[in-house]
């Protein structure tokens, strides 16, 4: 196959395609549970955590994921102490420690680069500036637009990799525990009652999610990390009833949409991967709310005429 | 008027300019909505400039503003064909509208100066340059807010009634004749305002922090709308002040800061609010596991008072095997009911006084 041939577009296609089939299987958990959201607030929450991990001293991108990993999970756990104790609604709670916690991260990215600029007598430390500054040639890029926007081009066989490891451990522990799982997204209630542990679980699933959008977040970015927790999800939902087939099906949709962003992006230089991946995934979904076979809404307006 | 004291004039008007709306976004759980507006603004201001090419031009901020109106609709047209909940449709609309806005920078405006970095960070630092052609007294930042402040009260005053039962209780309102849709594009349109004004100076981010988290705060403290607005208006104003002052003496990104400030206020109060705080309900819960065995000692003695089996039910030594619980237990009990006045102990017995005797008779429901 000719994109298996071509050495750079390779590892972005493998790469993107491994996150978005990665993103429609954990994403699936938040969209029937009405947590869609729940991606857009860790991979904002993950910004202090990538920022602490560099004042730590970490310099291996698996300290940075580390990092994100903590305060992803870090807010998410605030939001939960918050909706359960006391009346402040979810979305607010969510929204509210999306917010702060990127906040916080602002404040450590730019007392990182201070520190930056007072250790600039000494020759660059390389790591902290390829990451922060990858467009090294593009002088207006700074630091903050690849953690917004991810950096898909920049994808190595390394990182396919690792993806792929990752994402099989996750793979593992959806099947291992999907009885449960599914149990906890459907009826929280009688799962409980049932002996289940439920904090164990929900935090299973959080912990699923965080996973998979601090593994992805570098690549992809923010916002993009989270239109691919919910897009593959509502595209395959068009077309499937069961929460088996549902997660199948937005791993299958999210990789293609994946594969499509790497393709299209490579094809027209200068297109970034990101934002094509996301509106192929947005074509995905019009598509499938328009002419699914039996909920497309096309169809209802055909039913309604030959019924008049 | 000083640099300094500019500057803290601008966060405390977007302070206050943010927590009003906020108030509606907490209550009538559209706080997400503001997230995804605050995103898309981004892709207004893009379009908005492929029509005038005028980075300065009002229109941009028309744009914006329009654009984040055009997320509501998008959300609810979505929500309205019941093929989507709307948490999953706010999550498709906004990625969606933001990655056109990228695509369409990156491919066109590969020359113009849209410096990425100022517009997700917002440049309160340099807020204080920016004013008004016709009134150069006070930062441009601090004129639009405060009008936009102004504005929201304004609204509020007038429509109190209105937005109160809309907000409680939305079917009543609509079968009072209220349009429940028009209040939500209202609120959405006032959302989407300041979100724009407040852009400039802190970023679309931090902008979200300011309107949710300061109503939040307050819905921890009352229950009134009316006090909710004006402890909410309280808290967005210290927190820009306290956050600017912390910035400026840190030397560190002001927008940030102040999101940081507004999350620990949010933190303090959650635990020390005086009905709902964390330290309150511990000890409300603390005093509910001391209270219930007095309680039930109370029951215990009133039940079996003038029966024949009085004297061995209530026999101190014996008291254990009729309440199940360990002697020690029984004995600490008893102390404590005795120092509270519930009963008292004459010789070997344990008697229930006539306050113990009301205690009892109010837990049982006679």
């Amino acid at each position: 196959m000719f994109i298996l041939d071509n050495p750079t577009l390779r590892p972005v296609a493998l790469g993107l395609t491994a996150i978005g089939a990665l993103a429609g299987l954990v994403g699936t958990f938040a969209v029937v549970r009405r947590q869609s959201l729940q991606g857009d607030a860790i991979s904002h929450a993950a910004l202090p955590g990538v920022a602490l991990a560099f004042m730590l001293g970490g310099r291996s991108p698996l300290m940075i994921v580390l990092g994100a990993a903590c305060t992803g999970w870090l807010a998410m756990t605030a939001v939960k102490g918050i909706t359960g104790r006391s009346r402040i609604p979810f979305d607010t709670a969510l929204a509210g420690a999306l917010a702060v916690f990127f906040g916080f991260g602002l404040v450590l990215m730019t007392y990182l680069r201070k520190l930056n600029e007072i250790l600039s007598t000494r020759p660059p430390d390389g790591f902290l500036e390829e990451w922060l500054q990858p467009h090294a040639r593009d002088a207006t890029r700074h630091g903050l637009e690849k953690y917004l926007f991810g950096q898909a081009a920049f994808l190595e066989d390394a990182d396919v990799t690792t993806i792929v490891g990752l994402g099989s451990a996750i793979l593992i522990l959806v099947t291992l525990f999907w009885k449960q799982l599914k149990l906890a997204s459907f009826d929280r209630d009688f799962a409980a009652s049932l002996g289940f542990p439920m904090r164990a679980l929900e935090l299973l699933m959080t912990s699923l999610i965080v996973c998979t959008v601090v593994l992805g977040l570098q690549f992809v970015g923010v916002v993009l990390m989270s239109a691919l927790l919910v897009a593959p999800v509502v595209t395959a939902r068009q077309w499937v009833d069961r929460l088996g087939p549902l997660c199948l099906l937005a791993g299958v949709f999210g990789g293609a949409a994946g594969f499509a962003g790497a393709v299209l992006g490579h094809q027209r230089s200068g297109l970034p991967a990101g934002p094509v991946v996301v509106l192929s995934v947005t074509a995905l979904v019009i598509l499938s709310i328009l002419f699914a076979p039996r909920l497309g809404l096309v169809w209802g307006l055909f039913r309604k005429r030959v019924s008049a | 008027m000083t640099y300094q004291l500019e500057v803290i004039l601008v966060l405390a008007s977007v302070g206050a300019a943010c927590a009003v709306p906020g108030v509606f976004l907490v209550l009538r759980r559209v706080a997400l909505v503001a997230d995804a507006i605050s995103h898309v603004l981004l892709f207004g201001i893009v379009l908005a400039y492929f029509v005038t090419r005028d980075l300065g031009s009002p229109w941009l901020f028309f744009g914006a503003t329009a654009s984040g109106v055009l997320t509501v609709a998008l959300v609810e047209l979505l929500r309205r064909s019941d093929r989507v909940a709307e948490d999953a449709a706010i999550g498709l609309v906004f990625p969606a509208l933001f990655a056109i806005g990228t695509l369409l920078a990156s491919l066109f405006l590969r020359s113009t100066h849209l410096d990425v970095d100022s517009v997700l960070l917002g440049f309160a630092e340099f807020s204080p340059t920016d004013r008004l052609e016709w009134f150069d007294y006070l930062p441009r930042a601090v004129v639009v807010l405060l009008a936009l402040f102004v504005v929201e009260v304004g609204l509020v005053v007038l429509f109190f009634k209105e937005l109160k039962l809309a907000t409680f209780d939305a079917a009543l309102a609509s079968t009072f004749g209220f349009a429940p849709m028009l209040l939500h594009y209202g609120l959405m349109t006032m959302t989407s305002l300041t979100a724009v004004a407040a852009f400039d100076a802190v970023g679309p981010v931090v902008v979200v922090a300011l309107l949710v988290v300061p109503a939040a705060t307050a819905y921890l403290l009352t229950d009134r709308l009316s006090t909710m607005i004006a402890l909410s208006v309280g808290f967005g104003v210290l927190g820009g002040v306290l956050g600017t002052l912390l910035a400026l003496a840190l030397n560190t990104n002001i927008a940030g800061t102040v999101a940081s400030v507004v999350g620990v206020q949010f933190g303090v109060v959650f635990l020390i609010a005086p009905r709902q705080g964390l330290i309150a309900q511990a000890f409300r819960s603390w005093r509910h596991r001391r209270e219930f065995p007095e309680r039930m000692l109370a029951i215990h003695l009133h039940q079996h008072e003038g029966t024949p089996a009085e004297a061995e039910e209530s026999r101190l030594a014996g008291l254990h095997r009729h309440l199940h619980w360990l002697p020690a237990e029984v004995l600490r009990v008893v102390r404590r009911a005795a120092r509270h006045g519930l009963v008292e102990q004459r010789g070997e017995c344990v008697v229930v006084t006539a306050a113990g005797r009301d205690l009892a008779r109010e837990s049982l429901g006679v």
